[in-house]
């Protein structure tokens, strides 16, 4: 694995990581019993007013509606909602996923490529330099809460539901880690390396394709992966006003109106799994193409 | 200008396109008159150049040789058309900078190897023939030769960073002579490199200049280098950047290490060291 996978090859990490862990899990079940203990304990002495500490941590740990629910609950319910069910069913949270991963990836394709686009212009054109960067600089101070709703509302009305105003959404977030990465890119090739090309009497578009883009890669790699992470979290944003009935975003909302908090929770983690995944997925493409153009790997 | 030593010139095609064109020791490749450099910063403009005169022939390897801010650089990058100048005029090949560097007249050598690091070194060799449209194969045997030429065959799949500083150079001037322009500008090539290294590739320089005979501009900090190399050493002065002497070499063509410790090179490395003292000013 370390051969064919080197950027995720754990070279005597795997320790710390299990101890961190081991920390984040001993926490949690302590944290469960701080926040639920008491609605617990208005439970227990109703029926058995002599509940013992262990009654009470046993009781906290498995409750149906708690407050914070317990990691094992979460594994439990996220493994029954993956593995024992039909991923087509509406109920599998494999199915949600894949509903929220496909608007993500429409999104971040075609965010990704704004991005570019827009950075390759404002590289070349010193105007769209002045007037394009503010613009984009202002798109990302509004808050995504209070744009997705009114993009959902007035696609709606035009009769584009679904995907569509979900990919729109993760576009709008994405694009801007690319276009900021690819303007320091595009730009990061030093002096020497453009008199170079310029004692070749290159042509802008040579100097383009055969310098700046290659200089990029890097920065190019890191936006992508900041890009995609908030591509996802632009879907499910996406989905929550929409009333979606698919989707991790309406699996959570289904869970805070019914007070399944442990629904919440397992579609948060599956959310988490989705976005490492996805990164690990550019890591490994950054990999192999810095592998191939001789970087130190 | 030395004699042409033409049982030297072996298997390579290059001299015998030059020889077609330009081979008398008169023909002016560069002349430059009254040549000055102003830039105008913030505060006052700084003079980097002033009334420069120089006449460069085919075949010459002139040094240009300064202190550090003398514009011997700047002076190289006018002739590149990497710079402007603001008084006087230039020419290259009989034509302005500009139209010499767009028919790409020159190769140019920079103080460092600026090589990509995204290519191995046969690729980054390929890089300016990609740019002038030369077919795949062609260009692949180009590379291959020059690499050869400068010795890094076996060398060809590595990528920048796991090549010496001195590698790196030499795959640098590999890129400059591999498409054979009949003007080479060095701009302190070996300045980076250790004093053992910096050895071994002014002979191999020698060995290369011996072969192709192109006309070369060299700039450098180094008495020793300027000596070794050249047939004509410029000396400059710095603020204003001007030249203060130049000197015609006295050495055989045919040279080696050792030419360094003759009594001739001893006395011209005089001379430039006579000239740098008058051109540095104390107030």
């Amino acid at each position: 694995m370390g051969a064919v996978f080197g950027f995720m090859s754990p070279k005597g990490r795997v320790l710390p990581i299990v101890a961190v862990v081991a920390v984040i899990i001993l926490l949690w079940y302590a944290l469960a019993v701080g926040l639920n203990h008491q609605r617990v304990s208005d439970m227990l002495s109703d029926s058995n007013p002599d509940y013992t500490f262990g009654d009470l941590v046993k009781a906290a740990w498995t409750m149906e509606r708690p407050v914070l629910p317990a990691p094992d609950q979460i594994a439990v319910d996220l493994w029954k909602s993956t593995a024992t069910l039909k991923v087509t069913s509406k109920r599998s949270l494999v199915y949600h996923a894949y509903i929220t991963a496909s608007a993500t990836l429409v999104g971040f394709a075609f965010g990704a490529l704004l991005g570019v686009l827009l950075a390759a212009g404002i590289v070349h054109v010193r105007t769209l330099d002045r007037s394009l960067m503010p613009w984009i600089i202002a798109s990302q101070t509004v808050p995504i809460l209070a744009i997705a709703p009114m993009i959902i509302v007035v696609l709606g009305n035009v009769g584009v539901t679904g995907l569509i105003p979900k990919a729109i959404i993760s576009m709008y977030l994405c694009f801007f880690p690319v276009a900021i990465g690819m303007v320091k890119g595009l730009r990061s090739p030093d002096p020497l390396q453009m008199d170079l090309m310029r004692t070749y009497n290159a042509s802008q578009w040579q100097v383009f394709w055969k310098l700046r883009v290659p200089a990029s890669i890097p920065f190019l790699f890191a936006s992508l992966k900041v890009a995609i992470a908030i591509s996802l979290v632009g879907a499910i944003v996406g989905e929550l006003p929409s009333g979606a009935l698919a989707g991790l975003g309406a699996r959570m909302l289904s869970g805070s109106y019914y007070g399944q908090t442990v629904q919440i929770w397992s579609a948060l983690f599956m959310a988490a799994i989705l976005g490492m995944a996805m990164v690990y997925v550019i890591a490994g493409i950054e990999w192999a193409t810095l592998r191939r153009t001789g970087a130190r790997t | 200008m030395p004699s042409e030593p033409t049982g030297k010139v072996v298997d390579l095609p290059v001299r015998a396109r030059n020889a077609d064109t330009k081979t008398a020791a008169s023909d002016v490749i560069i002349d430059i008159r009254n040549l000055g450099l102003t830039f105008q910063t913030a505060d006052a403009p700084v003079v980097a150049l002033s009334n420069i005169n120089l006449a460069i022939h085919a075949g010459e390897f002139v040094s240009l040789i300064g202190p550090s801010g003398c514009g011997k650089t700047t002076l190289m990058r006018i002739v590149a058309d990497l710079e402007q100048p603001t008084e006087g005029t230039a020419t290259v090949n009989n034509v302005s900078p500009r139209e010499a560097r767009l028919k790409r007249a020159y190769g140019y050598i920079f103080q460092a190897a600026a090589l990509y690091p995204w290519r191995n070194v046969q690729r980054n060799v390929e890089l300016p023939h990609e740019i002038m449209g030369v077919p795949k194969e062609e260009r692949e045997a180009k590379a291959r030769r020059y690499l050869e030429l400068v010795g890094l065959k076996g060398f060809e799949k590595k990528f920048p960073w796991q090549l010496s500083g001195g590698m790196q150079q030499r795959v640098s001037i590999a890129r400059a002579l591999s498409f054979d322009p009949q003007l080479l500008l060095m701009d302190e090539p070996f300045g980076a490199l250790d004093e053992i290294t910096r050895d071994r590739m002014n002979e191999e320089l020698l060995q290369i200049w011996e072969k192709t005979r192109k006309t070369v501009i060299f700039v450098t900090h180094s008495i020793d280098e300027a000596v070794l190399l050249s047939t004509k050493i410029v000396v400059m002065s710095a603020r204003p950047g001007r030249i203060i002497d130049v000197i015609d070499s006295t050495l055989p063509p045919s040279r080696t290490l050792e030419t360094r410790e003759t009594p001739a090179a001893l006395e011209l490395a005089h001379r430039v060291r006579e000239g740098l003292k008058a051109g540095h000013s104390y107030d």
